[in-house]
């Protein structure tokens, strides 16, 4: 018996190699496909975005008021003071609020910062839509400096009768080494 | 017989080069066997370690970190090492012959197939040698905490990419061999058990495995080149880990169990000295339990905070698992049914991994609920609940296996009265080893923890001692087998067991070098 395989053989061997290399490849598809689930329904906290115009053009609904408190937290190692300005805030769905968390630099090293958000309950996350949010973006902050941050936003007046409060957290990161690097260098 | 074989196969080297370039199914089929031996003893000697330090609370033998260590290595060893190259030896050794065929479709593949797996390894337990020692963040490799593994995370990731390779490669080569050289008459639905569980393992090797190559690269990536595909600074998400992870994992499950599905389809049916109960149902079955096992990933993953639809689909999904499951079992237990049954060692090891893995089967089904998952996430009722299935199934399919074609690989009955003793050692002490683990897991034992609170104590006790006799019985094992492959013990004919069927069994023992060089007629 020749070692050599017959050509049909590896024809068929060469086909799977590729549906196994097809599925490699579907591993990092996952990755968009579950970024564009999470945003879709909110799974995981995920929060949306809203344009300003759409905003204005909501109606709001008198009805009713929800409560959203605000949550503020840093990461590990990330020497910042970090604390919303108000508690909690009592207002219509569909009223544009606008907010604000503090937070200061503690250590004595300029550090990039990225806030991520997350809302719970976890239904109400895709009816948290941001006009506008620190979280957008990173934020730098030098030794011992403050900042004011803002975040606009609205409730979707959809949002399940059953829900009367909502938490909004952020949870602030120092922004990985080589994001940084990218940033200061900008 | 040999001789006939030599004259076919010109270039049959002797000694070291015989094993290294060969090319021969068997040949290869006994190197996966040896290698997966070797790891399961390694593997194994890393569960001594952990049953010795939980044997009483407080630090004893060794530190948190080891401890930490040793229950990552042995996953990793157990899983990769011992279960799944056993049944790419079975498969490499009983397909071609079950099938009528020579050898393998792809036989240079096949020496390329085994021969990455040692050096896998290598890299994976040179990292015991590094500093920072090996990974310790569990085989499951959760990010953040998989990221602060010192040097040893790359080698991880390496012998892992290297383990997929291999396996993929050995999944290629079966389904090719199943799909081009059958003996003329074997259709699909006349081929035999073991030989359609592993082409069904064989799709699921190359659709699970290339995903966990491609999550464990992101891993990597994130490490060393700036990626943040876990890093939520970044963007990322460390849950996705999961969820892409559990992608691969479930899937992974059911690649350790569905050859053990076919070799216990084989032997029950041997010595119960009937067909097979519902042969087609049981193909339909394994088909099905493939198929689900892409949907169910999540119910790993429960408590990380999935929307009530996520927890009940995923809930829903797990359970449905348990019907083609419960075929499978139904129809095992029917083939017995007024069968005259015997008890040889090979039908003694089906027998227990019928009933226990089936006890496996019921603890999954208890944390298949979302509800009360939240109570035994990450307890000791996890762990005893994939040994079950894993040991008590996956282990003892093997073991069976082996016993039952040991006489047709080597031409020699093994030793049955050391089989018997190794048999009831084995069942009793797991059981002693694992099922006290469910009640330790209940009470709120937490994995993965070098200590625990004193009130444990009894129950690790006995679950210890029953892994001392489990880890020592599996010597006997060793022996029995070494004492075949010498050639010692009474001659076996080619029919070895009186009620076993299939084409296998009208080769002689040992068979040819090559299985079948005139295709077999079928009746």
């Amino acid at each position: 018996m020749d070692t050599v395989a017959p050509s049909s053989s590896r024809r068929m061997g060469w086909k799977l190699a590729l549906v196994a290399t097809a599925m490699f490849g579907f591993g990092y598809l996952l990755v968009p496909i579950y970024r564009v689930v999470c945003e879709w329904t909110g799974f995981n906290g995920t929060t949306s975005r809203i344009e300003a115009v759409a905003a204005r053009a909501t109606v709001v609904d008198t009805s009713r008021h929800v409560i959203v408190e605000f949550v503020a937290n840093t990461s590990g190692n990330l020497p910042w003071e970090f604390r919303p300005t108000v508690a909690s805030v009592r207002v219509h769905p569909g009223d544009i609020v606008l907010t604000s968390f503090h937070a200061r630099n503690i250590g004595n090293a300029a550090v990039i910062g990225q806030a991520v958000p997350s809302v719970t309950p976890l239904q109400a996350a895709s009816h948290f839509r941001k006009l506008e949010c620190f979280c957008f973006s990173r934020q730098p902050l030098a030794p011992g400096e403050a900042k004011e941050m803002p975040v606009q936003f609205i409730v979707d007046p959809d949002l399940p009768k059953n829900i009367g409060t909502l938490t909004l957290s952020y949870t602030f990161f120092s922004a990985p080494d080589k994001v940084a690097a990218l940033s200061a260098a900008h | 017989m040999t001789d006939i074989a030599l004259d076919h196969h010109h270039a049959a080297p002797s000694g070291l080069q015989r094993w290294l370039f060969s090319t021969n199914h068997k040949d290869i089929g006994t190197l996966y066997l040896c290698f997966s031996a070797l790891m399961f003893l390694t593997g194994g000697s890393f569960a001594m370690v952990i049953r010795a330090e939980l044997f009483q609370p407080g630090l004893q033998v060794v530190e948190p970190m080891t401890f930490n260590q040793m229950t990552t290595m042995h996953a990793l060893v157990m899983i990769f090492g011992a279960v799944m190259p056993a049944f790419v030896g079975l498969a490499n050794w009983m397909i071609p012959m079950m099938i009528g065929a020579p050898d393998m479709a792809l036989p240079r593949l096949n020496n390329w197939s085994f021969w990455i797996l040692p050096f896998a390894f290598a890299m994976l337990l040179a990292t015991w040698f590094m500093p920072g020692g090996p990974p310790s963040g569990g085989w499951t490799m959760y990010p953040p905490l998989v990221l602060q593994t010192g040097m040893a995370f790359p080698f991880l990731i390496f012998a892992i990419h290297l383990m997929g390779i291999s396996s993929v490669m050995g999944a290629i080569n079966v389904i090719t061999t199943v799909f081009n050289m059958r003996a003329p008459g074997m259709t699909f639905f006349k081929l035999p058990m073991f030989v359609w569980t592993w082409i069904i393992t064989a799709f699921l090797l190359i659709a699970a495995m290339p995903v966990l190559a491609g999550v464990v690269t992101m891993l990597l990536t994130d490490k060393y080149f700036g990626t943040s595909f876990f890093d939520a600074a970044g963007g990322g998400d460390p849950v996705m880990f999961q969820h892409v992870f559990w992608f691969f994992g479930h899937p992974e499950v059911y690649i350790m169990i569905l050859p053990a599905f076919g070799i216990v389809s084989h032997i029950v049916p041997a010595f119960a000295r009937k067909p097979l109960f519902g042969y087609r149902s049981m193909v339909y079955a394994v088909g099905a339990i493939a198929a689900l096992s892409f949907i169910v990933w999540a119910h790993h993953m429960f408590t990380v905070g999935m929307p009530l639809a996520g927890e009940l689909f995923f809930m829903y999904s797990t359970i449905l698992i348990a019907v083609p499951t419960g075929v499978k079992v139904f129809n095992w237990v029917a083939t017995m049914w007024r069968g005259s049954l015997t008890f040889e060692t090979p039908m003694l090891w089906a027998l227990s991994f019928i009933v226990l893995f089936t006890i496996g089967g019921f603890s999954g089904l208890m944390l298949g609920l979302a509800p009360v998952d939240f109570q035994y996430q990450d307890t000791y009722f996890v762990v005893a609940h994939f040994h079950y299935v894993l040991v008590t199934g996956a282990v003892f399919a093997i073991i069976a296996g082996v016993y039952f074609w040991l006489p047709k690989w080597t031409g020699v009955m093994y030793d049955e009265r050391l089989g018997k003793l190794h048999f009831w050692l084995s069942a009793i002490s797991v059981n002693m080893l694992f099922f006290p683990q469910h009640f330790l897991g209940l009470a709120g034992m937490p994995r993965r923890i070098p200590d625990y609170a004193t009130q444990f104590t009894g129950w690790n006790m006995v679950s210890s001692v029953g892994g001392f006799v489990f880890g020592a019985s599996q010597l006997i094992f060793l022996y029995i087998v070494l004492r075949a492959m010498s050639g010692k013990g009474q001659p076996a004919s080619g029919q070895v067991w009186e009620g076993a069927e299939g084409l296998e069994w009208t080769l002689s023992s040992p068979p040819p070098h090559h299985s079948f060089s005139e295709p077999p007629k079928l009746h």
